[in-house]
């Protein structure tokens, strides 16, 4: 097997730039292209979705516009309630037209005519401004003769709505519990019909490869991680926020330049993503290749008990099981009590290898990413941070 | 015709009577009167011709659709990882004895309820709270009771 090699550390100023990219005469420049070509470019680009499961989104744009199921819909994905990420918040801020035009040129090239944005409702102070910005780029698409508009449905405080297909249910007016897959949104998604439902960030990348083409973007990443990506900074660093980076950098770099000198281990994608400590710093690559994230990086210090880093994650998931399945439902109560008890001492520390098969099971049976994914964080803090989790 | 009857037969001739609008139906009685009573949610279901139990269905899925009373202010502290490390429990405690309540509670004059909720999307600035829509990042115990200080003032 060929060994990756790690990128050097550079920042990257794709998303924000705002200067030289006019979205709207992006979208007008592209308007005179075949929707082939353009679903070509996103393909040859290699961009994959940046929501954190990372699939191809080229693929995913010609598989839905290959359906022909009427209507067909393209969905922005705003929940954004991984902890530690808040990456999509400042793009819906600060460059929003960006996002806006990545859904409209998915909407020419796949055949749709409406594009909603799923917003979570944490971010309702965004709405006011948003929709002012919309009423006026729905104008724009009328006058261009574009039949397609873009209106926003705003959640309720429910982090499982960021899982695709509960995040349909939830938009039919339902309690967002994920449906089994397949059929995948590319054929039944919002009302059951054919959609494309992308994350903030890949709708801006996809308005940045049709301004720059696919391959200035190619230039950036590696082979499996094309490109750069937004992360989310926050924990035991000096410098915490939003930095654009290229993909495919080790994690030691990394913790280099954000790191407050005395960093014990770093969580990579949020508290459904996997901690690494130290040791495997050097070995850890940012990107498909490695571990992917969708772009949180909690950073913690020694000063940090890694038992109740735990303990809040797996609080998260327990408040945030839809309940449906009952892997997760039981699954995520029963991780949640069994490390308090060892703690307590009630229990012997093997426990936490039966612990552990338990998570390892949730990710075979659990019907969705959020009752898999608990396996992530519980058996590599367990495994890493063992003395912690008993003591 | 009550209030409510009022607020939902706006909201239904605003957003139209299909289910898929049931959320931002629900989202604009709460906006208005901050819960869910068993009164409007048979209102709801009512104007939109669907089952109550579908429409609590939906209603107690999501935590921002209270179907408890709450106050007329409703303060969500984040309490996940990173506000965690940089200290929402001083600042729970400190709202907790300037309106003498618990998380989880109601003050008896009905001004404000207090609640915790998980990551709010500004772990970078935390810790954080929302005050109905309106966010309030990187806190400190002084200015969390001034801001509700001023609300407190404010809705007299
Ligand atoms: C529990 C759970 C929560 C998720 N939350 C989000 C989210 O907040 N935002 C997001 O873009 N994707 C989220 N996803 C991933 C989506 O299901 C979906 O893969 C993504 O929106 C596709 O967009 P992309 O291909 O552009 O990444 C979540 C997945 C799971 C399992
Ligand atoms: S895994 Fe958890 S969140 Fe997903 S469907 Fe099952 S209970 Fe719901
Ligand atoms: S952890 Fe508090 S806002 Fe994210």
């Amino acid at each position: 097997m060929e060994t990756a090699e790690a990128k050097n550390f550079k920042k990257v100023d794709i998303i924000f730039e705002c200067q030289d990219c006019k979205p709207i005469e992006v979208l007008d420049t592209n308007l005179e292209r075949k929707p082939d070509d353009i679903i070509l470019d996103i393909i040859d680009s290699g961009l994959k979705g940046r929501g954190g499961a990372g699939f191809p989104t080229g693929l995913k744009w010609k598989f839905t516009k290959n359906e022909t199921a009427e209507p067909k819909y393209v969905i922005c994905n705003a929940d954004e309630g991984e902890p530690g990420t808040f990456k999509d918040r400042e793009i819906l801020d600060r460059v929003p037209e960006k996002v806006f035009v990545g859904m409209a040129l998915c909407g020419y090239s796949i055949g749709a005519k409406e594009g909603i944005i799923y917003l979570r409702g944490e971010y309702n102070f965004l709405l006011k401004d948003l929709n002012k910005k919309l009423e006026k780029f729905n104008k724009q698409l009328k006058d261009r003769n574009l039949d397609f508009s873009i209106s926003i449905k705003s959640g309720s405080g429910a982090y499982i709505c960021g899982e695709e297909s509960a995040l349909f249910e939830s938009m039919e007016g339902k309690r967002g519990e994920p449906r089994n897959k397949p059929p995948y949104p590319t054929t039944e998604g919002y009302n059951f019909k054919p959609t494309v439902i992308n994350n903030v960030e890949t709708l801006v990348y996809t308005t940045m490869i049709c301004n720059l083409g696919p391959d200035k973007f190619k230039e950036l990443g590696t082979k499996d991680s094309r490109g750069s990506k937004v992360f989310s900074v926050s924990g035991d660093t000096p410098i915490a926020g939003i930095y654009e980076l290229e993909l495919g950098m080790s994690l030691s770099t990394f913790v280099e330049e954000f790191g407050d000198g005395d960093t014990k281990s770093v969580q990579v994608g949020g508290a459904s993503g996997h901690c690494v400590p130290r040791k495997y710093f050097e070995d850890t690559i940012i990107g498909f290749e490695g571990i992917p994230t969708g772009g949180s990086m909690m950073i913690f210090n020694s000063t940090r008990s890694m038992y109740n880093v735990l303990h809040d994650y797996l609080e998260f998931f327990t408040e945030e099981s839809c309940g449906q399945c009952t892997p997760c439902r039981v699954g995520c109560q029963q991780l949640l009590k069994g490390i308090e008890a060892v703690k307590r001492g009630e229990r012997k520390p093997s426990y936490l290898d039966d612990l552990k098969k338990l998570a390892s099971n949730m990710n075979l049976s659990a019907k969705c990413g959020l009752g898999q994914s608990v396996a992530n964080p519980f058996n590599s803090i367990v495994d890493n941070f063992r003395e912690e989790i008993i003591y | 015709m009550s209030n409510t009857d009022a607020l939902i037969k706006n909201l239904v001739e605003k957003h139209g009577n299909s289910r898929n609008n049931l959320m931002p139906i629900l989202q604009g009685v709460v906006r208005e009167e901050r819960s869910l009573t068993e009164e409007a949610m048979l209102k709801v279901a009512e104007a939109l011709d669907i089952s109550s139990a579908e429409v609590y269905g939906t209603a107690s899925f999501y935590t921002f659709l209270d179907t408890m009373p709450r106050g007329k202010n409703v303060i969500r502290i984040c309490k996940t990882i990173t506000c965690h490390m940089k200290g929402k429990d001083e600042i729970i405690e400190a709202l907790e004895k300037e309106l003498n309540i618990n998380v989880g509670e109601t003050t008896s004059d009905k001004k404000f309820t207090l609640l915790s909720a998980n990551c709010l999307g500004w772990c970078h600035k935390g810790p954080v709270m929302l005050v109905n829509d309106d966010i309030y990042p990187e806190l400190t115990v002084d200015k969390a009771l001034e801001i509700v200080q001023e609300y407190a003032h404010n809705s007299k």
